[in-house]
């Protein structure tokens, strides 16, 4: 027991003399929650508008004026050719145009119904479903109105009219930094737990230093706790810093119960340092464990469904998840902070983390050899 | 001259033994483009919902026939009453909750009006929105269908995706996985294989041969150029060849551009490593201060114009952007060099600001 002592009492030491170690602690989460927060938002507030209305009557410009009265959209942007807009849009001073074409009052009022085009800059996927959502919106908003102008009321009443009420749950006003802090406080935990354990011991191995350990009578389970707990606290300690900061900040919701949020990442976080510590064992240079590393955390990051939702993913990736452990715990930060899931709702996450991490410790545990 | 070749063949010989680095560099672009071209899709469909009916009558069940069948949706639990909305969102699956009021189908014949209340679960707010107005334009057609003699009075609109039709999300990624990876193997690669000289004591080596600093820099620089000059390759290869990403501009102007990034890139980290000696700092500094502005500062993911001013101001302080910019110009869009000349001549401008203060800071090291 002493001797475990010992080494964490070293390996404190080690991180603390390290000029570096001290901003990274805490400037990492900081520059991470204040720019990544306000950085990684679909939030469409202005999206540029070029309009061509071609059919300049009533109806047409009380229909731009709508879009022009929504707080998405700017208009950017008039011409009268598709040309002009089209090369707009190339120039990238624009992310729609709304074409109304001649003779569009015309038609909707004699052949009841009118078409009108809109193109949307596509490159971000993500923006223009976005970009869609609300300009149909929009329309579909107006067609309620034009019926109130050019009906009379004794047709209005005799139509039957579905009244459709939309509520958004624990999130009321739509606010995407409220969806992202939790999922930002994951990556932190995440890249701190990952790059400190990674780094560890394939530096002793560059330096030489871990000769001189391995020809000392420490076992090996003692090594591997000792080189752990350090990493475990630090990390946890992250968590508490960046979940203080984000309610400063962000007010965001803690909405679940703390303990769970930090019993579930005392789990998550053994998972992650016994990865590192895999990857730490299997490399011979700091420049390959980084890439090795900087490779899985990649992959495992950008398919957990931090950014894109992971049902919108074909079956085999999502099969594929089941083996991401940045998915489980990102998932089971947001149902307890967001939505104040209890243990019973986000046991299956829980119980496959549990196993994860008593999978990736008892491998490196394993894969540590004390001959070089 | 000889003795300069001697050298690149030198540092090819570090580059090719380390195989594991070496699997790496080639392997990264191809899995992540083939990941994330077939994983992150924007597309939202099989969205898991749950109906709560409170009349069950014929038409509440149309319009659930109609929500189910379109697609977007999957029904994966009939609720029985309103205290159970709680706890099926808690339990995290279902995205969206369908209640009709009671008494639906008389409402609407009588009173020629019904309520349909759509919960959306909002902890996930842009898919909440995207699913709440895929289930009101249902709702909405269902009810131009049941009153086509009365009221057909309305606007279509025809919406076109200009670019890239069918939402894919591997159009993004093209040019962001190959900002990302030029900086990556440029950037971090250099600066780490000089501070490792460095670190090992085998810079002072190099520095009392023969050879002429700016010799020893470009010697080390040149693989490396070579490694991202065919991971260039291979990124715009795979994209065209597996996803049908298209290269609508000229490919001599791509490349050229792809060449001056890397240019751009592989100064920043000569200029790194001349300001640390350890790798340890190198990687430090390179992580955050290259790779996570060149994710999330750049356009690759998130849109620039939707971030606050300030950090509208950093991206424009990032070389990347611009690169992503060009890029996705020229492949996309198809445009042509007087698009894009004001782009280039910031990353032109970015390398020689880097060049000039990494010359700088290496000669008073050399001293």
């Amino acid at each position: 027991m002493n001797t475990i002592l010992f080494i964490i009492q070293k390996e404190f030491i080690q991180v603390f003399r390290n000029r570096m170690m001290l901003p990274i602690i805490f400037v990492v989460p900081l520059v991470q929650l204040i720019i990544l927060v306000h950085a990684a938002t679909f939030e469409m507030k202005h999206i540029k508008v070029s309009v061509i209305d071609l059919d300049m009557s009533t109806t047409s410009r009380k229909l731009i004026s709508k879009f022009e009265g929504s707080p998405f959209f700017i208009i950017k942007h008039t011409s009268f050719s598709d040309k002009l807009s089209e090369q707009e849009m190339k120039k990238g001073n624009v992310d729609m145009i709304l074409h109304i074409p001649y003779g569009f009052e015309r038609r909707l009022v004699k052949e009841n119904q009118a078409k009108i085009q809109i193109v949307i800059d596509a490159i971000n996927g993500a923006s223009a479903g976005l970009i869609e959502a609300y300009s149909t919106t929009i329309i579909l908003d107006f067609n309620r109105e034009i019926l109130v102008d050019f009906l009379s009321p004794t047709v209005l009443t005799a139509t039957q009219d579905i009244n459709v009420t939309t509520n958004y749950w624990y999130n009321p006003k739509l606010n995407y930094k409220t969806y992202m802090v939790p999922g930002i406080l994951c990556l932190l935990v995440t890249i701190i737990a990952f790059i400190l354990s990674g780094m560890n011991i394939v530096r002793e191995k560059e330096i030489g230093t871990i000769e001189q350990i391995n020809v000392t009578p420490i076992r090996k389970i003692q090594f591997i706790t000792g080189k752990l707990l350090p990493f475990w606290i630090i990390a946890l300690f992250e968590l508490a810093f960046g979940l203080t900061l984000g309610k400063l900040l962000f007010n965001i919701p803690i909405i679940g119960s703390l303990w769970l949020i930090f019993l579930s990442a005392a789990v998550y976080i053994f998972v992650i340092l016994g990865f590192g510590l895999l990857i730490s064992t299997m490399t011979n240079t700091q420049q390959q464990s980084m890439l090795v590393s900087f490779f899985f955390m990649v992959i495992f990051i950008l398919m957990s469904g931090l950014f894109t939702s992971i049902e919108s993913m074909p079956e085999w990736a999502q099969k594929l998840d089941h083996i991401n452990p940045i998915a489980y715990f990102i998932r089971i930060m947001r149902m307890v902070m967001l939505k104040g899931s209890n243990f019973h709702d986000i046991r299956d996450s829980f119980y496959s983390l549990v196993v994860y991490a008593i999978v990736s410790i008892s491998f490196a545990v394993w894969r540590y050899r004390k001959v070089a | 001259m000889k003795r300069f070749t001697g050298f690149v063949i030198k540092e090819f010989y570090h580059i090719f033994r380390d195989y594991r680095t070496l699997l790496i560099l080639f392997g990264m672009p191809a899995v992540q483009l083939l990941l994330f071209g077939y994983v992150l899709t924007n597309e939202i469909k099989n969205a898991r919902i749950a109906i709560y009916d409170a009349s069950k009558d014929e038409i509440s069940r149309k319009i659930s026939e109609k929500i189910i069948s379109s697609g977007y949706f999957i029904l994966e639990k009939n609720l029985m009453n309103y205290s159970q909305i709680g706890p099926t969102f808690r339990d995290g699956k279902i995205k969206l909750v369908i209640i009709f009021g009671s008494k639906f189908a008389e409402k609407l014949e009588r009173e020629g009006k019904a309520d349909i209340q759509i919960l959306g679960d909002a902890s996930d707010p842009n898919t909440a929105n995207i699913l709440v107005n895929y289930a009101t334009g249902i709702i909405n057609n269902y009810l131009i269908s049941i009153n086509a003699e009365q009221v057909p009075m309305r606007i279509i609109p025809e919406v076109r995706m200009q670019y890239n039709p069918e939402l894919k999300g591997v159009f993004m990624f093209v040019p962001g996985i190959m900002a990302m990876l030029l900086m990556l193997i440029c950037a971090l690669m250099t600066s780490l294989s000089i501070t490792r000289e460095k670190e090992l004591g085998t810079m002072e080596l190099l520095l009392v041969s023969p050879l002429r600093p700016i010799q020893i820099i470009i010697g080390k620089v040149i693989p490396y150029v070579v490694l991202a000059f065919i991971d260039s390759c291979i990124i715009l290869g795979m994209g065209k060849f597996v996803f049908g990403v298209p290269i609508e501009g000229n490919i001599v102007l791509l490349l050229a551009i792809c060449l001056l990034y890397i240019t751009m890139a592989l100064s920043l980290g000569i200029l790194i490593s001349s300001i640390t000696n350890s790798q340890q700092i190198a990687m430090t500094v390179s992580l955050i201060a290259l790779l996570l502005p060149t994710i999330l500062l750049s356009g690759f993911i998130f849109p620039v114009e939707n971030m606050p001013v300030i950090l509208q101001v950093l991206c424009y302080l990032m070389p990347p952007k611009y690169f992503i910019t060009i890029i996705k110009a020229i492949m996309l869009k198809g445009n042509s060099f007087i698009y894009i000349w004001k782009e280039s001549l910031i990353l032109i401008l970015f390398t020689l600001i880097f060049i000039m203060m990494a010359i700088k800071k290496f000669k008073i090291r050399l001293a």
